[in-house]
């Protein structure tokens, strides 16, 4: 535990009366991946969430990359801007072609020329697999096209952390692949990730650490050969067999 | 199965089904059975009949004097005859900006540059009475078409961009009001009082101005509704709601009658202009709560996708949302302004001369005319369809060239 990047204390987050979080903590280290898994309603969307503040906590410390989540709105935008995020419905622009979902954000938040923009755009485009889609809109690709377009334009910002928030939960299965390559190749670049799925095969892949959420509470963490092959709570062992069994 | 299509082999060659003949069409279609077939004979006969009664009305029996005689009056009102070359340059500015949108966007704009050339060509040639007949004027209709086209070899070159265009239409939306109203006695430009302006070109100040002024004054009303903040939020709430339980004959009467009462006499606001800000806060109204809808329509994710992406609100608003809600609420803002276009005729309780106005005027001013109502209400009417007309098939050719990767 040497240079976290995100340390997370006793984070609580309630709607209305339902606690959601009920006091998560977490330290993610520069370069880690993180899987996040659990039953539906456990929190673990709500959590990964509150890192670029698109939920607001209510109890408890979040400090991304030395600077804690406050109200300050000038913070908020600092952290945002280092934390990509892609979501389970992609969340592409529909009325931007692809290169300008891409642009968007480095021309208005880092004033960058649109040229260079463009040219970045392109390189992460052919990153992702897609470089001749740039001119379409969203309406017209794949889900999973969709989804790397998403990928791209969320590294267009130059991120430290990635979060995913259930990437492949919404696609077909023949196009979750596609998805999964891009992320690991990502993963093996150095990228903090924070992912929330239950791909298994991608947990073992290339997860550091696994956390399993239930309830609004963390029941176990550790690495996937501990999870997979020692778990020790019996709620996780009751899930992975649950999710496990048809693999 | 005798069915001559399925005797073939449906590897070979599969082609879309060709458009049945017109016979097997009409025998499909219209005479499938004898009910139909005596619907369409029943359709056939009355559109006959009451089409040949219309013509005939039209072409022999009708008494178009009151529109014949001087038809600059419909179109300009009593604006000083000798100043009437400036309603004449207003007109050739905007078709040259005509043109030039042409040359730039093409599309919509140039179904429009080529009806309003049409139009205006037409109105040179027609047989008219008064000054309409006149050479000059003739000309100045005439003048408008090669300028019309010369704007579309500017606006079609390179160098001109978007932003020269609209920066034309700014200008132009700037400018004509000084032009019309005039600069101050002794100049070039001595004061017109908007009192003799009139006729189709009053109609179109209130339906253009209103819609113009209405459109971002909505937009913002149906934000701030929507703002965390909460005094912004209680005032448009309270604007919106207050203008929208009110008839517009009372906000005009309000505007140009009552207000003046509480101004001090210096303050006194011109009665155009009075009438106009009463069009544009009751649109405003009717616009800002059309925009909600749309910003309703919004999924939350695009939302979240943009403060992911670093946006700020203000950026999030400009750039994701708006565009989005104003996509999907075209159909229903272009149908406010149709109504705003029409509702124009109300300023006509103000004293303001517009085109309804001015063809009672016309039916008052001779006694030959006093029987020949019919004609100039068809009249004033089949203008206010064509224009209204005009407007949603801008409105449809705008949601297909928008609709682009809409799926």
């Amino acid at each position: 535990m040497s240079d976290p990047i995100i340390i997370c204390r006793d984070v609580e987050k309630w709607f209305d009366d339902f606690p959601a979080l009920k006091g998560i903590d977490m330290e993610v280290n520069k370069g880690e991946v993180i899987v996040i898994f659990g039953p539906s309603g456990s929190g673990k969307s709500t959590f990964i969430r509150t890192i670029n503040r698109i939920e607001v906590h209510q109890r408890g410390q979040i400090i991304v990359d030395g600077m804690e989540l406050t109200h300050d709105v000038r913070n908020i935008a600092t952290i945002r801007s280092e934390i990509g995020m892609v979501f389970q419905l992609f969340n592409l622009f529909p009325h931007l072609s692809v290169l300008q979902n891409i642009t968007l954000a480095p021309m208005w938040v880092r004033k960058w020329s649109k040229a260079k923009a463009e040219e970045v755009a392109q390189q992460l485009l052919e990153r992702v697999g897609i470089p001749e889609q740039a001119e379409k809109f969203p309406g017209q690709l794949s889900g999973g096209q969709q989804q790397r377009v998403a990928i791209a334009r969320a590294l267009a910002m130059q991120p430290k952390i990635m979060l995913f928030d259930e990437p492949t939960s919404a696609l077909d299965p023949e196009m979750i692949k596609e998805v999964l390559d891009v992320m690991i190749e990502l993963a093996q670049s150095g990228m903090t990730m924070i992912v929330v799925t239950h791909e298994m095969g991608f947990a073992r892949a290339v997860a550091d650490r696994m956390f399993f959420f239930d309830e609004g509470l963390v029941v176990e963490s550790g690495t996937p050969d501990d999870i997979f092959n020692n778990p020790k709570e019996d709620r996780t062992k009751l899930f992975l067999s649950q999710i496990l069994t048809h693999d | 199965m005798t069915d001559a299509g399925n005797t073939q082999p449906a590897s070979a060659n599969i082609q879309p089904p060709s458009p049945p003949k017109l016979i097997v069409w009409l025998r499909r279609n219209l005479f499938n059975s004898w009910l139909n077939s005596a619907l369409t004979l029943l359709a056939v006969g009355s559109i006959y009949f009451i089409g040949r009664a219309v013509l005939e009305w039209a072409f022999f029996t009708a008494d178009w004097r009151p529109v014949t005689d001087n038809p600059i009056l419909y179109l300009i009102g009593q604006y000083p005859r000798d100043q009437i070359w400036r309603v004449g340059a207003s007109l050739l500015l905007v078709s040259f900006l005509t043109g030039m949108s042409w040359g730039k966007w093409q599309g919509v704009m140039r179904t429009f540059a080529m009806l309003l050339g049409a139009g205006l060509a037409v109105l040179g040639i027609i047989p008219a009475g008064g000054q309409m007949g006149s050479l000059a004027v003739r000309l100045f209709f005439l003048i408008n078409v090669p300028v019309i086209f010369l704007g579309f070899l500017l606006g079609s070159r390179k160098f001109v961009t978007g932003r020269w265009v609209l920066g034309g239409w700014l200008f132009s939306f700037l400018v004509i009001p000084f032009l019309l109203r005039g600069t101050g006695a002794g100049t070039v430009l001595p004061i017109v009082e908007t009192s003799l302006w009139g006729g189709l070109l009053v109609t179109l100040i209130l339906a253009v101005g209103g819609i113009l002024l209405s459109f971002p004054l909505g937009v913002l009303l149906a934000l701030g509704r929507r703002s965390s903040l909460p005094v912004i939020k209680i005032f448009c709430i309270m604007f919106i709601e207050g203008i929208r339980g009110v008839p517009l004959i009372t906000i005009l009467f309000m505007s140009s009658i009552i207000l003046a009462l509480f101004l001090p006499p210096e303050l006194r606001i011109d009665r155009l202009v009075r009438a106009l800000i009463g069009m544009t806060i009751f649109s405003a109204a009717y616009t800002a709560e059309n925009v909600r809808g749309g910003l309703q329509a919004v999924p939350a994710g695009q939302i979240e996708a943009a403060k992911a992406v670093g946006l700020n609100k203000f950026q999030t608003t400009l750039l994701v949302v708006l565009p989005q809600a104003l996509r999907a609420v075209i159909p229903a803002i272009v149908g406010q302004f149709i109504s705003l276009f029409k509702d124009t005729t109300l300023a006509i309780i103000v004293a303001i001369n517009e085109l309804l106005n001015i063809g009672k005027s016309i039916l008052q001013s001779d006694v030959e005319y006093l029987q020949l109502q019919f004609e100039v209400y068809v009249f004033i009417a089949a203008v206010f369809w064509v224009l209204s007309y005009l407007m949603s098939f801008a409105s449809r050719r705008l949601e297909t060239a928008l609709g682009i990767g809409e799926r």
